[in-house]
């Protein structure tokens, strides 16, 4: 793939074609046009156990998990305009949307459902295109589509197509867990990952590859609270903190995954028309292969958050807003992309409040931060991994920036959409 | 990105900073002109960077902060008629009038767009001749050329279906408003750099010479403005009082005389409204002559809701006109992110993110630097 993840996925059969152009309104009445969208395009894209049943709902075994296990279940929606951009389409966006939200919550994730809303007189090659990246977006996710709706509404009732999916996934239990580490079933699932020979001794050969890490490493084996098995992460046993804004606490190290604002730039550049001399793609991809890795290295994890609508500003002002905290960055730490930045500077727009769609936070220890690196480095989707700042106390619910210059501003939370500027 | 972080990096900007640390002796209250300046000074946090003794003031170089409500209501009513494509800039859409925005009524059905171009307005336009399209034409001389340029086209190819709403007004008469107020406080200006660019400087010569007051034209970076302000406070403790030019990379003396050119042909200078300020003579454009067929309050002049006491005024509350004559502070205001937020703007200032209030609000400046009202007054600069 573009985005070099690992993938055990080729496309082989092509999405076949149905005799009709495009999308009528029969296509949703539930009968013979309907079935037939059914049988030549979701089908045999999405085609599974669970799916090939063709019954009201998906009946989903959940082998493999283990008393304490628990699932992580989420939802969204999908309107944009245009459906097809550089980098990707609607499609992929919805698959790795919510396998990204799954992913936030530590949950590996399992199980997707996909409800289109379509819009009569779509043509059915766009929704071939989409079908297909959903198709691939999933293989790729290693996630199943078990269960789905179509709906058509009325043309000019719609903007071609709309997608809502939900997903399920699971959120490992630590029981098996030797002081934190993995015995068996938790092997890492994707080869290269350097995490091969079983967890402890994976850890210390990778951790003692990497340059200053050794320090790193011995300061994560001296945390007391990286050996209490009560404290936080997604594989805190029931009634723990789990990842998420509330385990966020002062000393964190703030990382994030990559530049930003490549989705929200790939996006208005072909809305308002702008041309680049290399044109910015949307960074949509499933980051769930390095947030495993990340669980897996025993990585303290106290929050996972993607930075899609918002953008970095407005996910960091939630989390410092929700836990009482300030949220310290530097600006010169925050990568983004000169063609990006370029358009933000010409659109009047910040970048830190521009959308992401493959791009995430992590908090951890400052102790763990650059094991943690280490780590996400090692992934084509965040291979830019980059510590930008740090938690602590005071002032409270509050993101400040130190910027290029070295002053120090806040960040606020925007009250609504960025807006063009005049000059 | 070449060209930009030359202009961020804080090596150079540690040596402006101690260049004017250096350089100071007493305290000094300049005044930036242009809300994008205000912009780049509590975005980058440059005031950590200065001395006590600088005091930085923010002027009235806000176009969306200083149109008129009555303004916001026509171009409101205007854009609820069906048979209208309204066209904006962006930071707009937000503004509220009496009792809408551009926002709400784009909610309630009207055809309201963003566009980043009067001309792509004006394309519009001419793929839809059976609709009214409405450019609502703000801004300071920065934006006027483009407007110009709209109108002449629009004249030029006989595209009927397309209109201004003007609210453009000028800088150098706003700053002679503030140098003549009793109360002024503003010891030195940062000229507004994009203004320069297409009305060059020479305008600002008798400004700074009847006024005894330094005037330096600026860009928007960091660097910009720190050289700006250097240069400011080298002329202030030389007692000079010159006009010159730190943004000499855009701005030419005489300006674009092409564009002047064109501005001259199109627009007449007449008396304009301040919001927060009042009435300012000379300060605004209008169209002239065969252009006015192309003025959208002409073609619909009953749009609007009745002015007097039906208009909501701004706030009393609100000390907006003292935050832009620069005497006093957003946060010296009890309103300030109490009552007035930028969802809620009891004033001018608080409107767009490129007001003083607004710019505050955000990027919650605190107050490091008091103004100096014991300071000279003009009488005795």
């Amino acid at each position: 793939m573009a985005d070099g993840k690992p993938t055990t996925f080729t496309l082989s059969c092509p999405v076949p074609r149905v005799a009709d152009d495009r999308i009528v309104l029969a296509h949703g009445g539930g009968g013979r046009l309907t079935h037939q969208l059914i049988e030549k395009i979701f089908l045999p894209a999405f085609s599974n156990a669970a799916l090939d049943q063709r019954h009201d709902g998906a009946v989903l075994p959940l082998d493999g998990l283990t008393i304490g296990s628990r699932l992580a279940f989420t939802t969204d929606s999908f309107v944009v305009r245009p459906l097809i951009f550089p980098g990707g389409n609607i499609g992929d966006l919805a698959v790795n949307g919510t396998v990204n939200d799954l992913a936030m919550c530590g949950a590996r994730p399992l199980y997707l459902s996909a409800g289109f809303i379509l819009e009569e007189g779509l043509e059915m090659e766009t929704l071939r295109t989409v079908v297909k990246s959903m198709q691939e977006a999933a293989a790729n996710a290693g996630v199943k589509l078990v269960t789905g709706d179509t709906k058509v509404v009325d043309k000019g009732k719609g903007d071609g197509i709309f997608i809502n999916t939900s997903g399920i996934g699971v959120v490992e239990s630590r029981t098996g867990l030797i002081n934190g580490f993995e015995r068996a079933r938790l092997q890492p699932r994707h080869e290269g990952h350097g995490l091969t020979n079983g967890f402890e001794g994976a850890q210390l050969q990778s951790l003692h590859q990497g340059p200053d890490l050794t320090n790193g490493f011995e300061r994560v084996r001296l945390q007391p609270r990286h050996q209490e098995p009560t404290t936080t992460g997604a594989l805190a046993p029931d009634g723990g903190p789990a990842i998420g804004p509330a385990s966020v606490q002062p000393g964190d190290a703030v990382i994030i995954s990559g530049d930003l604002g490549r989705h929200g730039i790939a996006i208005l550049s072909v809305r308002e028309g702008l041309a680049f001399e290399s044109p910015i793609l949307s960074d949509t991809a499933s980051v769930w292969p390095a947030v495993e890795a990340l669980l897996h290295a025993g990585i303290e994890v106290h929050c996972l958050r993607d930075l899609t609508r918002g953008g970095l500003a407005t996910t960091l002002n939630e989390i410092a807003g929700d836990r009482n905290i300030c949220i310290k960055l530097e600006e010169a730490l925050i990568p983004v992309d000169e063609v990006v930045q370029g358009a933000c500077e010409i659109l009047g727009l910040d970048p830190l409040y521009v959308a992401n769609e493959g791009r995430f936070a992590v908090f951890v220890p400052e102790a763990q931060a650059n094991a943690a690196l280490y780590v996400l480095k090692k992934f084509a989707v965040s291979e830019g991994s980059v510590r930008v700042g740090k938690v602590e106390e005071t002032p409270g619910r509050t993101v400040v920036l130190q910027s290029r210059i070295g002053g120090n501003r806040v960040v606020d939370m925007l009250s609504g959409e960025q807006l063009p500027r005049i000059c | 990105m070449k060209f930009l972080s030359e202009y961020r990096d804080q090596k150079a900007a540690e040596q402006l900073a101690q260049a004017i640390r250096k350089r100071v002796t007493r305290p000094w209250t300049i005044m930036e002109i242009c809300g994008g300046q205000t912009h780049t000074i509590v975005k980058s946090g440059l005031e950590d960077l200065l001395p006590r003794e600088i005091t930085l003031v923010h002027g009235p170089g806000c176009p969306v902060c200083v149109t008129p409500i009555e303004l916001i209501d026509k171009a409101v009513a205007i854009a609820a008629r069906p048979e209208v494509i309204f066209c904006s800039f962006g930071d707009m859409l937000r503004v509220p009038g009496s009792s809408k925005s551009l926002f709400d009524v784009k909610a309630e059905g009207a055809d309201v767009r963003i566009v980043y171009s009067p001309l792509d307005a004006l394309k519009l336009a001419k793929t839809n001749p059976e609709r009214q399209v409405v450019f609502f034409a703000v801004g300071f001389e920065t934006t006027a050329p483009a407007n110009a340029m709209a109108a002449w086209q629009a004249d030029h190819d006989h595209v009927e279906n397309f209109s201004l709403l003007i609210s453009h007004v000028l800088v150098p008469p706003a700053m002679e408003a503030l140098l003549s107020s009793e109360n002024c406080v503003v010891q030195g200006f940062l000229a507004a750099g994009h203004v320069c660019t297409v009305m060059g400087y020479e305008e600002y010569l008798p400004i700074a010479a009847r006024y005894n007051v330094p005037i330096v034209v600026t860009g928007f970076e960091p660097l910009d403005l720190l050289e700006g302000i250097l240069m400011t406070v080298t002329q202030l403790e030389e007692g000079r009082h010159e006009v010159e030019n730190q943004y000499s990379r855009a701005v030419r003396r005489e300006g674009n005389r092409p564009a002047q050119r064109r501005i001259a042909e199109v627009f007449e200078i007449i008396p304009r409204q301040w919001r927060g300020l009042g009435e300012i003579p000379a300060s605004g454009f209008q169209l002239r002559g065969r252009f006015k067929k192309h003025d959208a309050n002409l073609r619909f002049p009953s749009s609007g809701e009745p002015a007097g006491s039906e208009t909501k005024k701004d706030s009393s509350e609100c000390i907006a006109g003292l935050i832009l004559q620069g005497i006093k502070k957003p946060h010296d205001c009890p309103a300030f992110a109490v009552k007035c937020t930028p969802e809620n703007p009891l004033g001018a200032p608080m409107v767009s993110s490129e007001g003083a209030c607004a710019a505050y609000y955000h990027y919650g400046r605190r107050q490091t630097h008091d103004v100096h009202i014991e300071l000279p007054s003009p009488a005795s600069r």
